[in-house]
């Protein structure tokens, strides 16, 4: 196998490694969200409950939790697993781990802005959802930007577990190459594309830490 | 017969406890149109928790409110009940209040401060709500401010910029709450300034304030609070020469350095 296929093939694995960090953001940030308002709730009932799914999904080995989803139809209702499932699998597997994460990410935010902000708006007439999202969720979103950038930069290297599941993302391929070839090389690639793809991250949450610096 | 004048503010028989403190005792207090109320007392007297509860920010445990003659909140069957919440709304837009910490909105520019409640809660016309915005950073003498950041003005600055930001949306009531007592001497006679030009221009104003020149010269009418009741009412010579006790030790603590 010349390095031209290597290159190829990895290739080929880093777009579903770019695939499931995409759709994981795209779903799980906006459910942190959900989870930090459940987890911040003024129902026990509910608080508990978001409580106990966050200490879950941080107490446990994602990769244990990938496996959970993918297996879970089978044993709940017997459904025959397929490699239709695989895909699906792994991207709602990470959208709740993840989600949990973000929230209390979110929740830190929502907790560190003053009180006197929400007051200064019920005064003004802003109702709630123009409070939350004119006043309070800018500022939040300044506040969390240093540890989401943090969990982002972890899902790039976490998209690696999907191996699991036997999704052949960009770290299965390398691990392929590697025992066909008994070479070290695709690993060394592969490292090379989880640090330029982290770089790329670093550079764009940079460039929207600047934005947001104006105040 | 006279027409009987409608008060801008009405409280009556204002009670309101936090656990077992009891914060308010039986407090009255009528406003009428132009008057400045200004309040004092020590520490703990009460004075913020009376301006949160006629700002709707604290609920009542008894008592009545009104403003302009529509009921904020009523007894019924010797406990508080509030109007419906599109009343209250309604009610709201009668007054405003500045902050001793001014909380103005970080992420947004002195003149978007200004704006954006007129704009987005009034809905008035940009263009007319930026016009009376530069009007009143004017009047504040701040004009130049215009694009500043809040965290790029001094305290007495940002206070200023508070009281436009409650005067932009045309309040019939201002309140104050402690409005200097975060500044530093010098900067605190830029904002009494702006309030006593608000006090020739017949602003209602309830003012809450530990600055007794400022109060006896810019009140119609001085509350001494103390441990939530009011203990002396009247002109500020009547409040100033009272030989009741409590406001006697009050102003004379003031006095030592
Ligand atoms: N949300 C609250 N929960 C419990 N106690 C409160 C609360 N708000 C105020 N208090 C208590 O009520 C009493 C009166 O407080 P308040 O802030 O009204 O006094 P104040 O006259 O404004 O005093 P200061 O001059 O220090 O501002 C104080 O003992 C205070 O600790
Ligand atoms: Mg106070």
């Amino acid at each position: 196998m010349t390095f031209h296929v290597i290159l190829t093939e990895l290739l080929n694995g880093m777009l579903l490694t770019v695939g499931i960090f995409a759709l994981t953001l795209l779903f799980s940030m906006p459910l942190g969200f959900l989870v930090s308002f459940g987890r911040m709730s003024k129902q026990p009932v509910i608080r508990l409950i978001t409580q106990f799914y966050i200490s879950v999904m941080r107490g446990t080995p994602l990769m244990l939790q990938l496996m959970v989803v993918y297996f879970l139809p089978w044993y709940l209702f017997k459904i025959p697993l397929s490699s239709f499932w695989r895909f699906p699998a792994i991207i709602l597997g990470f959208t709740i781990n993840y989600a949990a994460y973000f929230a209390e990410i979110y929740r830190s935010g929502i907790e560190a802005i003053p009180k006197g902000q929400y007051e200064a708006a019920k005064l003004l007439g802003y109702s709630r959802s123009q409070t939350f999202l004119r006043i309070i969720l800018p500022q939040v979103c300044k506040i969390i930007l240093p540890a989401a950038t943090n969990e982002i930069i972890t899902l790039v290297k976490d998209t690696s577990l999907a191996y699991t599941l036997s999704c052949i993302e960009m770290f299965s391929v390398a691990k392929q190459i590697a025992a066909a070839e008994t070479s070290m090389v695709p690993f060394a690639v592969a490292a090379l594309f989880y640090y330029i793809f982290n770089l790329l991250v670093s550079f764009v949450m940079n460039r929207i830490e600047k934005q947001m610096s104006y105040y | 017969m006279e027409m009987q004048e409608v008060p801008y503010l009405e409280m009556n028989h204002v009670r309101k406890s936090f656990g077992s403190l009891e914060v308010l005792r039986d407090i009255s207090l009528t406003v009428q149109q132009g008057e400045v109320v200004s309040i004092i007392g020590p520490s703990g007297s009460g004075k913020s928790t009376l301006l949160r509860c006629a700002t709707l920010l604290e609920t009542m445990d008894e008592g009545t409110l009104s403003y302009l003659g529509k009921s904020a909140a009523i007894m019924e069957n010797g406990c508080t009940v509030y109007a419906k919440p599109a009343e209250l709304d309604e009610i709201k837009r009668s007054f405003g209040l500045v902050f001793q910490s001014f909380h103005l909105f970080p992420h947004y520019s002195v003149l978007k401060n200004l704006i954006d409640a007129p704009i987005h809660v009034q809905k008035r016309p940009k263009e007319e709500a930026v016009a009376e915005a530069m009007a009143l950073l004017e009047q504040m003498g701040l004009a130049d401010k215009a694009d500043a950041y809040p965290h790029q003005l001094s305290g007495g600055q940002q206070q200023r910029v508070a009281i436009a930001r409650a005067l932009a949306l045309k309040p019939e009531v201002l309140f104050f709450d402690e409005p200097t007592s975060a500044l530093d001497p010098e900067l605190t006679g830029e904002v009494l300034k702006v309030i006593k030009e608000l006090a020739e221009a017949h602003m209602t104003m309830i003012i809450v304030t530990h600055e007794m020149e400022f109060a006896r010269k810019v009140s119609d009418r001085i509350l001494f609070m103390d441990k939530g009741y009011v203990v002396v009412e009247g002109t500020p010579e009547t409040v100033f020469r009272s030989q009741n006790g409590r406001i006697q030790e009050f102003l004379g603590k003031l006095q030592q350095p």
